[in-house]
């Protein structure tokens, strides 16, 4: 006999449903951070390795202890707050930087329902933390959030080269933030949906609506390929990675933003550097490969995805140098919004006629 | 433009290939010095006394004026250095004082981890410099 799993709410079994939301929390935030620590490990060893360096060796077998030890000494180094410096702007920065970083990772879906029954009732729960009908205009909110945490930082150090480092991130947000934006709006154009969970589930469909290849799913990629790419560069640019790590481009601005910062506030800045790349590897795969569609099992293929988003990243920066300034703005403004409004209208277009 | 993206990814993709590091672990794994390698000085001993006259030409030519000699003479008549004292801290390694010698009998070795806790350890008297 097939159960149709009922779905947990909070007004019907309040206690379960807290306990297993807070378990999802738990596992959802501890993993990030297990990937946050280890992706500062395997950005060291790839990029080094990249350049015929070799990484952290010894802390551990194969310096696999490193982020550890990092985290350890980070922790215990004196805390200098600046005497020139707004302290509680300058306490309240990294924090700001931090948890947008931290709460766009609630509202991705990872994995499909888990089953399980409790007391005879079959219950299903959804791998995501919460499913918000708005999804996708909570993730480009809380994108923008993030950068006030830098602009804050840059502000509140009173020093002029973390102003700078402010300043060019603020101008880099604004140009960049457009395009990722309109380059999302054709997916949901498409998917007639906010909801992350919905996109994942219309991505499951036979590519086109072909039964005949319904091997192939339909994966918003396949439709949008330019979509894909213009979101690609542009959360590059958002999380500042290089080649667009402007904001703290040590050649030019010591460290840019967080120049002032030290010991654990210091790490937190690193931390959500790190937290921002896992959330945009996510926010792509949920968006354009599929989100937890795949050969293997829910979960794996999400992660399988996000590592190799994340790989990428990586890879982009052992071998890109930094664009510069005015070739940031000109890239941003006359060439990725354009063609991203471009894309919009295209799809627009094919969907009146095809659909 | 894209070609360029490729080819500079493809390189560094390659790179990751195992056995592309170029990096020495160097506290564990040393590199052979080349022989001509000036390294901490040595004076060359004979079966009974060293090599060394004191003639003085050593340190006439060195520009760091890091060489004490006092000359003496032995009880066969052999002129000897009494002191030959190198400080370290004053040497630049150049050679200068290896290529006067007519006697050869000063040369430099591939020793480079000269690092040391006081001062006095890097007088380098005569004893020291015949040991190595």
């Amino acid at each position: 006999m097939v159960m149709t799993p009922e779905v947990l709410t909070l007004s019907e079994t309040p206690w379960l449903f807290t306990g297993v939301m807070l378990v999802k929390i738990a596992v959802a935030f501890v993993v990030t951070i297990l990937i946050v620590a280890y992706a500062t490990y395997a950005e060291r060893k790839i990029i080094g390795r990249m350049q015929t360096r070799m990484g952290p060796t010894m802390t551990g077998p194969k310096g696999l202890l490193q982020p550890i030890a990092d985290g350890l000494k980070l922790f215990f180094k004196e805390d200098i707050i600046p005497s020139q410096s707004h302290w509680f702007a300058f306490i309240l920065a990294p924090m700001m930087i931090l948890a947008p970083a931290f709460i766009s990772i609630s509202v991705i879906p990872f994995g499909g329902d888990l089953e399980f029954s409790y007391e005879g009732i079959l219950y299903a729960v959804p791998m995501q933390i919460a499913d918000l009908n708005i999804g996708v205009l909570f993730i480009v909110a809380m994108a923008g959030l993030g950068v006030y945490g830098i602009v804050l930082a840059g502000l509140a150090s009173n020093s002029k080269y973390a102003l700078l480092g402010g300043i060019r991130s603020t101008a880099q947000m604004i140009s960049y933030e457009l395009a990722v934006g309109l380059s999302i709006v054709a997916i949901f154009m498409l998917s007639e949906t906010l909801s992350l969970r919905g996109i994942v589930a219309a991505q499951q469909l036979p590519l086109w609506g072909m039964e005949s290849f319904s091997f192939i799913p339909n994966w918003y990629i396949f439709c949008q390929p330019l979509a894909f790419g213009l979101f690609v560069i542009g959360s590059m640019a958002e999380i500042n990675r290089t080649p667009f790590d402007l904001p703290e481009a040590e050649t030019e601005l010591v460290s840019g933003f967080c120049t002032e910062y030290s010991a654990m506030k210091y790490a937190l800045f690193f931390m959500a550097e790190y937290a921002n790349m896992i959330t945009v590897s996510a926010i792509a795969t949920t968006l354009f490969l599929g989100g937890w569609g795949g050969p293997f099992y829910g979960w794996i293929n999400f992660l399988l995805k996000v590592f190799s988003f994340m790989f990428f990243f990586i890879w982009i920066r052992a071998t890109f140098p930094r664009l510069r300034y005015d070739q940031l703005m000109f890239l941003g403004w006359k060439i990725m919004l354009p063609l991203a409004l471009a894309n919009i209208v295209i799809t627009g277009i094919s969907i009146l006629i095809w659909l | 433009m894209f070609k360029e993206f490729a080819k500079g990814l493809s390189i560094t993709l390659k790179h990751l290939l195992p056995g592309n590091t170029t990096t020495v672990q160097y506290p564990k794994q040393k590199l052979q010095m080349s022989p001509r390698f000036r390294g901490l000085h040595r004076l060359v001993p004979t079966p009974d006394r060293e090599k060394c006259v004191a003639c003085y030409l050593c340190p006439t030519v060195c520009p760091a004026k890091c060489i004490t000699v006092v000359a003496a003479e032995n009880e066969k008549g052999e002129k000897y250095p009494e002191v030959f004292e190198i400080d370290m801290l004053r040497c630049i390694f150049c050679g200068y004082c290896v290529e006067a010698c007519p006697m050869e009998a000063i040369e430099m070795t591939d020793a480079y981890e000269l690092a040391n806790y006081s001062r006095e350890d890097f007088h380098f008297d005569k004893v020291r410099l015949l040991k190595q």
